[in-house]
């Protein structure tokens, strides 16, 4: 009790509670607007949380990112383009409602569901994060590697498109972060004499190329169409909302659930806990015919999952260090450079902070339904803001941002450098996500790898000695063999169809 | 800019090649079999195993996935120009920032941007002016960012 009132200290503190709102207003912009997405908010804040206090820092990340996947809902409803990728699972059904006449109703269910779903995430995330971290103190570099290659091969796997893609992208990811004096022998490994890079790539302009300007890269080479938007009054937001959330309260706790746990898999995040859900709901539905017709149902679901599935993804980042989806591998560098190092010893260490953490979370959720309605009523001047006059202005806060962490332009090249990368990857299929996974976790991967084959005398039986090392050494390969047996299944398929037809 | 997968599997499997022979050069621990070269070659053979795939792949797919597809932008040369003009800026501001200083060249910058993406000349100026001054009050006055003063050294506030 004594941890909890230490962490209410923290985070009702004026200056963190003044950053979480300013942080909100930031993302509720930036997750309005299509094009700019929550982890570009993120990337785009992680500048400023460079010279904050450990609390703050992340109290603002949390505020933004729970405002921003709201606010994504925003352009899905009233112009069909998903603010961000967590809004694209229901934003036809949104617009369907919207073309109904009914565009405040699927914003009010967008927002009281998000606030819903958001509760029920920091909620899960707040039980189960110290029980897991209790669990997870007993864990040795044999079950580090095993859970690290875990979650780096469930992101690949889960990613969109395909699995081959994803990992390539993870081992780019991989060979990024092999970059820099080596953990082993402090030797510099692929410098090539630079002095710069001899501390490895910086995170943050990694984290600003990656997810900032590949954005701005693509809306320049795009064909720019300038956005229309809707000039309809906004009606009332919140009437016969009660009427809806009552009917369709067992989709909320549902939906709430689901998006927490797929939450907490790694490398899926908000926009594919919104795709299940939506899916489910459709599937589980006594009316699945009035689907895509502007029929609330599949909102309720889909909108209270993204928002659980944010807090759900913290779970893995703070008790294991492996993070849920890409906002949390932003935050895990974050922690990094806060000297926090995400893992079970900070609940012990520190638990105050932990605390803080889950605090930060209810309150930028409840925050979220007051915010949420002031934006859904300046809506139309948001949505108006001219993305030709953004673009310019967000690549000069990128390169501060990158030359801020280490003073130096150098930051700037790396930003350039991976911007490019992930442009380049992004139009050609390859996902983007698991390269950052590799990026983040690719130190601890290999730390834990030599440590253990140090320990283990070099045989690889010494990385199933442990019974949960095992366990997880097992699931881990069954992963990885998956993609495989199911593509000999299906040539095997191949082979016997033409012989039974003839 | 789509490319056929082959293409991919070619230069991964180039670079994982490069990758592999340079680790050659790290030093070995003293009576261990495995030291710094361990992991790169590992993510190297990964590459390389990944690479072949991508390759068989993009050859069996040749005939519904050409080898280069340029996207919509290319055949826009006003696209083109601004993905040139972009990527310009960025690593102009990489060489001459120091020299010229952080508000002469994000001055020019995003000006230049403004009216590329379809401004007025004294609107873009003008934004250009407020946003450049913000960001500098931001980030040298209240976060202390060193930004470079540059040609204005002399009349540094």
């Amino acid at each position: 009790m004594e941890t909890v009132l230490k962490a209410l200290t923290l985070v009702a503190d004026p200056y963190t509670l003044g950053v979480m709102l300013l942080a909100a207003m930031f993302g509720l912009f930036v997750g309005a607007i299509p094009g700019l997405t929550a982890t570009m908010a993120t990337a785009l804040l992680i500048p400023f949380t460079f010279f904050m206090d450990p609390v703050p820092a992340i109290a603002a990340i949390v505020a933004t990112v729970a405002t921003a996947i709201f606010a994504g809902d925003i352009p899905g409803a009233l112009l069909r383009i998903p603010g961000t990728p967590a809004s694209a699972a229901y934003c036809d059904e949104a617009y369907a409602m919207t073309k109904k006449g009914l565009a405040e109703r699927a914003l009010g269910i967008a927002l009281v569901t998000s606030v819903i779903g958001g509760l029920t995430g920091s909620i899960v995330l707040s039980l189960s994060a110290p029980a897991l971290a209790e669990f997870a103190i007993q864990f040795s570099s044999f079950e580090y590697f095993w859970l690290a290659c875990l979650g780096l091969s469930c992101a690949v796997i889960i990613s969109t498109g395909s699995t081959i893609k994803g990992f390539v992208s993870l081992l780019i990811g991989l060979f990024i972060a092999t970059i820099g004096i080596d953990g082993t022998a402090g030797h510099p490994r692929f410098t090539f004499g630079n002095i710069e890079l001899m501390g490895g790539v910086s995170f943050i302009p990694a984290m600003i190329g990656m997810f900032a300007i590949s954005e701005v890269l693509r809306y320049v080479a795009s064909n720019r169409t300038v956005i229309e938007v809707p000039q309809q009054a906004v009606g009332s937001v919140f009437s016969g909302l009660g009427a809806i959330l009552s009917r369709y309260k067992f989709n909320i706790v549902r939906g709430s659930s689901i998006g927490a746990v797929v939450g907490i898999l790694p490398g899926a995040g908000a926009d594919i806990a919104a795709w299940i859900c939506y899916a489910i709901s459709k599937k589980r539905s006594k009316e699945p015919e009035k689907f895509g017709t502007g029929h609330p149902e599949g909102l309720v679901d889909a909108g209270s999952a993204n928002n659980a599935s944010l807090a759900g993804a913290w779970v893995p980042a703070i008790v294991f260090g492996i993070p849920g989806d890409s906002i949390t591998a932003i935050v895990i560098g974050v922690l990094y450079m806060k000297g926090m190092n995400p893992g079970p010893m900070v609940f012990i260490q520190s638990p105050e902070l932990i605390y803080a953490v889950f605090i930060a979370f209810f309150l930028a959720n409840l925050a979220l339904l007051p915010l949420g309605f002031a934006a859904i009523r300046l809506s139309r001047q948001i949505l108006r803001m001219p993305r030709r006059i953004l673009m310019p202005l967000i690549l000069m806060f990128c390169m501060v941002g990158a030359f801020a962490i280490n003073n130096t332009v150098f930051g700037i090249t790396v930003m350039l450098v991976l911007g490019v990368i992930a442009y380049l990857m992004e139009e050609n299929g390859f996902p983007v996500a698991p390269a950052i996974l590799g990026i983040v976790l690719g130190g601890m991967v290999e730390d834990n790898f030599m440590a253990s084959m140090i320990k283990a005398d070099g045989s690889m039986l010494g990385f199933f000695s442990r019974p949960i090392a095992a366990t997880l050494g097992v699931i881990t390969i069954m992963l990885w063999l998956t993609p495989i047996l199911v593509a000999a299944w299906k040539q095997y398929r191949r082979m016997r169809r033409p012989t039974a037809e003839t | 800019m789509r490319f056929n997968d082959s293409v991919f599997g070619l230069i991964l499997i180039a670079f994982a090649i490069a990758e592999i022979a340079y680790t050659r050069t790290f030093p070995r621990l003293h009576g261990q079999d495995y030291g710094p070269d361990l992991f790169p070659i590992m993510i190297g053979a990964g590459l390389l195993l990944f690479g072949g795939i991508l390759i068989i792949r993009g050859w069996t797919q040749r005939a519904t996935q050409p080898m280069l597809v340029v996207g919509d932008w290319a055949h826009d040369r006003k696209n083109v120009a601004n993905v040139v003009i972009l990527l310009g800026s960025i690593v102009f501001y990489i060489v001459f920032s120091t020299w010229l200083g952080f508000i002469p060249t994000a001055l020019l910058i995003q000006s230049v941007l403004l009216v590329r993406l379809g401004s007025g000349l004294i609107t873009s100026v003008i934004i250009a002016t407020i946003s450049t001054m913000v960001i500098h009050t931001l980030f040298a006055k209240l976060l202390l960012v060193p930004l470079p003063w540059g040609l204005l050294l002399p009349v540094a506030w």
